[in-house]
């Protein structure tokens, strides 16, 4: 029993790694621009597509993790310029809406490029699992870990400790205060674009290994993604890394002990007591701000 | 903006509004047609239907059955058609969903056509029975459940061409039992292919001396089935028999090596493709599985029945798209020339093809011999599969 509870929690562990990541782009654009990205997980799914394509040309896997990055980074930004950006003074539900045109469209290209079939992509690392206490642990979802361990750090270095990182916060807080100290909305909200389009191809090269890749598997991602972001309070970056790793867990164990066909229920059923009783997130984090 | 938590709380609300109205909207119903017509001919065309799980989770399976009907309707018409009259077949996409198959038997049937292929797996199969069963059309079924097809009292009007569920683990049975294997573990997708899976087996060990020591479900969409294998890993099964399809049953293959069993893994039918093995990336190598004859053509006898058959589908596939055919398609293959054979004594007539349908002896087809009865719609008995093991990312006859 023990040594099952472990493996459950190891597999828990992974789920929430991948949750977790993709949780953390939403959030990031979140902050960012104040739009919810509801084509992060097709950014996700784009980035997994065009590895596997890449991987198929024989190129090394840590050139085709950066090749697939840069590629829709730029996608992403290029998409900022054709609709967001000229959408700017829309009401946070048109832009939402956009994201949605935006979301359905990326997959109606990825289903042209792609086809239905299912792919798959190689892991970072040779070898089989880890064992711990006689529980199985991926190595991919260590490599997850790892990807969402420097994103953090990068957004905390980014946002406390440079100039630009300090522009976007001061542009989230207050539009016109920082318009009027010369910092440039339009290009930090490009700026915004093309990190979630890169760092969501990161996290879909990264998990293509475990979950191998569909063109329709952004919509799923993006829904557990903003469940984990929405328990971590949705502009806490922090708070997603920890709501995604809750959601992982919760659905392990809940499918290893209860009953498999329970795992999407219950990822629904926690957005919506979260929301009802706690919507500022179970960590807390959104708090009146002042400047 | 003085109260930030405000507009966060609506922004959550509406996104939450838009999450679940998206959900909906995913499964509502829209339709992929794809529609072949020829004017080969000035005799009147005899419209035929097919329902495909083309995309979604099925669409390892109704890929190559789309691909081989395709090819099979271009063949015929070349060749003049059934008597003279071209074949109009318009393939539908259900998109592996059960609501959009039933849409999709209806807009075929008020379009005219004389009997319907499909659909590619249990459920979306199932689904249908209800509605060519009111409307009186021959449906020839390409998926597995035995349910699709039993009892034949309600079934009047549904045959199948895949290998019951009920053959397959007879075969397997055999094997456990020749290699005394007395203690089971069984995982099944949460759907009706696995259900009837489960179904089958049960009432299969019953009375036999081997018993299901731990029973596990998962969904088709699942990423990881490691909570489930850490269940049969502290169980005391000698072997565990997946019932399950890509990609769900590779990702079970990997994750049952990653937690270390070392115990005989045997799989259903449900994986006879190739990209069963290239999904599981070198995970599939020892897995065992009972198989039409297609996928070990090559290493079948000569006096089989079937050889001469399977080698021409094989060719002409290859020829077309330039990559072997599963037994998928081979399932699209026998449907279609089943009711080509009806058709031909039949004519556009729905009542006679169905009745021709039933009176099938000895057609020879690639998932084996058929012998269709007012008892039995699938006319297959266990000669019709094979024992395979994968070897080196290879099927391997291993008997």
């Amino acid at each position: 029993m023990g040594e099952q509870l472990l493996q459950l929690l190891l597999t828990g562990l992974t789920l929430g790694s991948i949750y977790s990541i993709i949780a953390l782009t939403l959030v990031t654009t979140f902050n960012v621009t104040g739009i919810l990205n509801l084509a992060q997980g097709e950014f996700v799914v784009i980035g997994a597509l065009i590895a596997v394509s890449l991987q198929g040309t024989g190129m090394p896997m840590a050139v085709v993790f950066l090749v697939s990055v840069i590629l829709v980074g730029i996608l992403g930004g290029l998409l900022e310029r054709l609709t967001i950006n000229r959408a700017r003074g829309a009401s946070s539900l048109g832009m939402l809406i956009i994201t949605i045109g935006l979301s359905i469209s990326l997959r109606g290209l990825a289903l042209l490029i792609w086809g239905t079939d299912t792919y798959s992509l190689p892991a970072f690392s040779q070898g089989g699992s880890i064992m711990i206490g006689g529980a199985a642990l991926n190595p991919q979802s260590i490599w997850i870990f790892a990807l969402v361990a420097v994103t953090l750090a990068g957004l905390y270095g980014f946002f406390e400790h440079t100039f630009w990182g300090k522009a976007v916060k001061a542009s989230v807080y207050n539009q016109t205060g920082a318009r009027l100290q010369g910092i440039n909305l339009n290009t930090i909200s490009l700026l915004a674009f093309v990190s979630a389009g890169g760092l969501g191809a990161a996290a879909g090269v990264s998990i293509g290994p475990i979950t191998m890749v569909t063109y329709d598997m952004g919509f799923m991602l993006g829904v557990k993604g903003f469940v984990a972001a929405a328990i971590g309070g949705l502009s806490n970056v922090g708070g997603a890394v920890i709501g995604g790793i809750l959601l992982g867990i919760l659905e392990s164990f809940s499918s290893g002990l209860i009953s498999s066909g329970l795992k999407d229920a219950i990822s629904i059923i926690i957005l919506l007591g979260v929301l009802l009783i706690r919507p500022e997130g179970i960590i807390g984090a959104i708090r009146e701000r002042k400047i | 903006m003085k109260n930030m938590s405000k507009g966060l709380k609506r922004r959550l609300g509406l996104a939450l509004l838009l999450v679940i109205s998206l959900l909906i909207s995913a499964c509502s119903p829209t339709k992929e047609a794809d529609v072949k017509s020829t004017t080969a001919s000035a005799n009147e065309p005899y419209k035929i239907g097919a329902v495909l799980d083309i995309s979604g989770n099925s669409s390892s399976l109704g890929v190559p059955e789309r691909d081989t009907l395709l090819m099979m309707v271009e063949k015929l018409n070349s060749e003049g058609g059934i008597n003279g009259h071209p074949v109009d077949l318009t393939i539908m996409d259900n998109k592996s969903d059960e609501t959009e198959s039933v849409l999709a038997a209806k807009t075929l049937i008020e379009k005219g056509s004389l009997a319907i292929l499909g659909a590619s797996s249990s459920g979306t199969s199932m689904a249908m029975i209800k509605t060519v069963e009111s409307e009186k059309v021959p449906m020839i079924s390409l998926a597995a459940a035995s349910s699709i097809v039993e009892p034949t009292s309600d079934r009047k009007w549904v045959f199948k061409t895949a290998q019951s569920d009920i053959v397959m683990i007879s075969k397997i049975i055999s094997y456990l039992k020749k290699n005394d294997l007395n203690k089971i573990a069984f995982l099944y997708m949460n759907n009706s292919y696995g259900d009837n899976g489960k179904k089958a087996i049960t009432a299969a060990v019953k009375d036999s001396g081997i018993s299901i020591v731990a029973e596990e479900k998962f969904d088709a969409n699942d990423k990881d089935m490691t909570p489930q294998l850490s269940k049969v890993k502290a169980s005391e099964a000698q072997v565990v028999i997946v019932w399950a399809i890509p990609p769900s049953a590779s990702i079970l293959t990997k994750n049952f090596k990653d937690v270390g069993l070392t115990i005989p893994l045997i799989h259903s039918h449900g994986v006879g493709n190739q990209k069963f093995i290239e999904l599981a990336q070198g995970a599939a190598d020892g897995t065992l599985l009972p198989i039409g004859k297609l996928s070990v053509a090559q290493q079948i006898t000569d006096a089989d029945p079937q050889k001469k058959v399977l080698e021409s589908y094989i060719a002409d596939y290859v020829k077309k798209y330039n990559s072997e055919p599963n037994s998928f398609g081979g399932y699209a293959w026998d449907a279609f020339n089943l009711l080509v054979s009806a058709l031909e004594k039949a004519g556009p007539d729905r009542e006679a093809i169905r009745g021709e349908l039933e009176k099938t002896q000895g057609f020879v087809g690639i998932s084996g011999v058929f012998n269709m009865s007012p008892e039995d719609h699938n006319g297959l008995k266990e000669d019709s599969a094979v024992l395979v093991k994968v070897d080196q990312g290879k099927w391997k006859l291993i008997e």
